[in-house]
């Protein structure tokens, strides 16, 4: 592809002492599901309102399809935000806050009343027009924020957290809508995050934020599976990290590795190699803290398939077996990207 | 027991504060001259001499003038003082802020006594002097209060989102507060703005010390009158005028603000 619908370069920003943003390069191309994934400060968000217009860069430039925009206002951007609070005009009615972009933009009034409904079918709001938001649950004003959104057909669609004050049955459902809709409509969605799952279950690619700086940059898959730094490998997913002495005993290496949860086997077989510290039940799984007697502490995680909640209870303080295959091993900082 | 007692605190409060209001009302209808207790006598005499009394009617004109020109100054200025403080940051922000909300503090006497010598020193050599302009200005000082305090509140408590919103929708910075920040501050504008009309209603300090030759405010007028015996029936009822004059707008701005208040919290 030849001009990227976002292209980051070089791009900071401080807020007095504060560097929120601390040199960013990145390039999402079109008709990508992009995620943004961090903890809250890490400057996922800055960069969002900075692609949006909302806040100058310190240094460096924002592109969209090839146009430098770094100093346009917002109304000059073809880029629409979702945002976390939504955002929603509360004297305005549902159908109102959907026209209104076409409005400010001069559409004529019987095609803009034509598109917002449309867009209100879209997100299966068609019933609620004459409706004013402070009348409406969570999970449809962010459908609202959507379709006010989307009516715009702008090339961008940014969401700031959206998902994030609705509750988790919401959520999952609206995570396979967006995913949808934006299948559907095909633009380029940049979607921000604290949550792991969300970024790994939606993106075509994540971007692991940490301390203003992009840790990694990777499908779902390589992310998880093969973390750059153990931030990132703490950040998405558990993880057990082996370092030093530890390591060098268990596998034989010095460095920095990560075995997911997941892929360790434990045990009750000999010569057993640590002891169940915590166990902890969570409906279909079990996660058990194993005090390895190397001096590392590992997360298992296993299926709830066989095991009665009775006799899990009784396995806190056993002495038991981990085992996990070699390819599971991943050395963090090393490049395993096919 | 403590509820009992509170609650009859109150009642004796609010009667202290009601019942001398609600007296002058009534005596307003009052048909003995000498206002006797009980009255036995009906008459809508004082109300009708009322209307026909020229100095009354002046005054009650020169009042609404007044008030509107300061409660006009005070929309204009007070919106403005809002949006620069709770929007910018600039060197001396809290001071601008303390200094706006200063006079409404300050006694009315100092007030006055400061305009009227500033008038007389620095305006009146220039040309302009003391008239209906001088009081239009000199209520407009403690006016400026309530309109700045009212929009601030709304501004702080909406935040910018709903700007953002409207700025990334297309919406030029005109259009934006067209469509978005002017409906978001309206009632505020409007609560604010009839507390400082009944503010410059029914001031008096202030007024006799910026009014020109000539120029009478109804509670000047009262003042003026209340002490020649055969004008007190009609004292009496401009005073109940008054009265409803100044507690409407109050009632209104409350109204005004509450169930908007109610509604944008959601």
């Amino acid at each position: 592809m030849s001009t990227h619908a976002i292209a980051l370069s070089g791009l900071r920003k401080s807020f007095g002492p504060v560097e929120a943003v601390a040199g960013i390069d990145l390039e999402i191309a079109d008709g990508e599901f992009f995620s943004m994934l961090g903890p809250s400060g890490s400057g996922k968000t800055t960069v969002l309102r900075m692609i949006a217009g909302f806040e100058l860069p310190t240094a460096g430039t924002v592109s969209l399809s090839g146009r430098d925009v770094t100093k346009l206002p917002p109304y000059e951007r073809d880029v629409n935000t979702v945002f976390q609070d939504y955002a929603l005009f509360p004297h305005l009615n549902v159908i109102e806050n959907v026209e209104y972009g076409l409005k400010v933009r001069k559409v004529a009034r019987k095609e803009r009343r034509t598109r917002a409904e449309a867009a209100l079918d879209a997100v299966r709001l068609g019933h609620l027009k004459d409706r004013r938001p402070g009348a409406m649950s969570g999970g449809q004003r962010q459908r609202v924020a959507l379709a006010r959104a989307l009516v715009n057909r702008p090339k961008v669609l940014l969401l700031d957290e959206p998902l994030g004050a609705l509750d988790l049955k919401l959520r999952e459902q609206m995570q396979v809508e967006l995913k949808q809709i934006q299948r559907d409509v095909g633009i380029t969605f940049v979607f921000v995050t604290h949550d792991q799952d969300e970024a790994l279950t939606m993106s075509d690619r994540v971007a692991v934020f940490d301390a203003g700086r992009i840790a990694q940059v990777g499908t779902p898959e390589e992310v998880y599976d093969h973390p750059a730094t153990s931030f990132v490998a703490g950040f998405v997913g558990t993880s057990n990290l082996l370092s030093g002495a530890a390591a060098e005993q268990l596998l034989g290496r010095a460095g920095t590795f990560s075995v997911r949860p997941e892929k360790i086997t434990m045990t009750a077989g000999e010569p057993a190699n640590g002891v169940v510290a915590e166990v902890i039940y969570a409906g279909p799984v079990t996660r058990f803290v194993v005090d390895l007697d190397a001096g590392a502490r590992m997360v298992v995680v296993e299926q709830n398939r066989r095991t009665g909640t009775k006799s899990l209870s009784e396995m806190r303080g056993k002495r038991v077996r981990l085992t996990w295959q070699d390819e599971h091993v991943i050395e963090i900082g090393v490049n395993h990207a096919p | 027991m403590t509820r009992w007692v509170l609650r009859v605190v109150m009642a004796l409060g609010l009667l202290f504060i009601y019942v001398p209001l609600l007296l002058v009302l009534v005596n307003s209808f009052n048909g003995d001259r000498t206002f006797g207790w009980p009255p036995h006598d009906f008459t809508t005499r004082w109300w009708t001499a009322a209307w026909n009394n020229g100095g009354a009617r002046d005054a009650l004109w020169t009042s609404v003038k007044a008030g509107l020109g300061a409660t006009a100054i005070a929309l204009v200025l007070g919106t403005m003082v809002a949006f620069a403080v709770q929007r910018f940051k600039f060197f001396g922000r809290d001071t601008v802020s303390l200094l706006i909300v200063l006079p409404i503090a300050l006694p009315g006497i100092v007030t006055g006594i400061a305009l009227d010598s500033a008038w007389r020193s620095v305006i009146e050599p220039l040309g302009l002097g003391k008239g209906l302009f001088s009081v239009i200005v000199g209520h407009a000082t403690f006016c400026v209060v309530t309109v700045y305090n009212n929009v601030l509140a709304r501004l702080r408590r909406s935040g910018i989102s709903l700007e953002e919103a409207s700025a990334d929708l297309g919406a030029r910075p005109g259009q934006t507060f067209r469509y978005i920040t002017f409906p978001m501050i309206r009632s505020a504008l409007l609560a604010g703005g009839l507390l400082a009309f009944a503010l410059s209603f029914d001031e008096i300090i202030v007024t006799t010390f910026t009014a020109g030759p000539g120029i009478q405010t109804l509670p000047i007028w009262i003042f003026n009158n209340l002490f020649r015996p055969n004008q007190a029936p009609v004292v009496n009822v401009v005073a109940a005028v008054l009265i409803v004059l100044s507690v409407l707008p109050v009632w209104l701005a409350q109204r005004v603000a509450g169930p908007e208040a109610g509604a944008s919290r959601t």
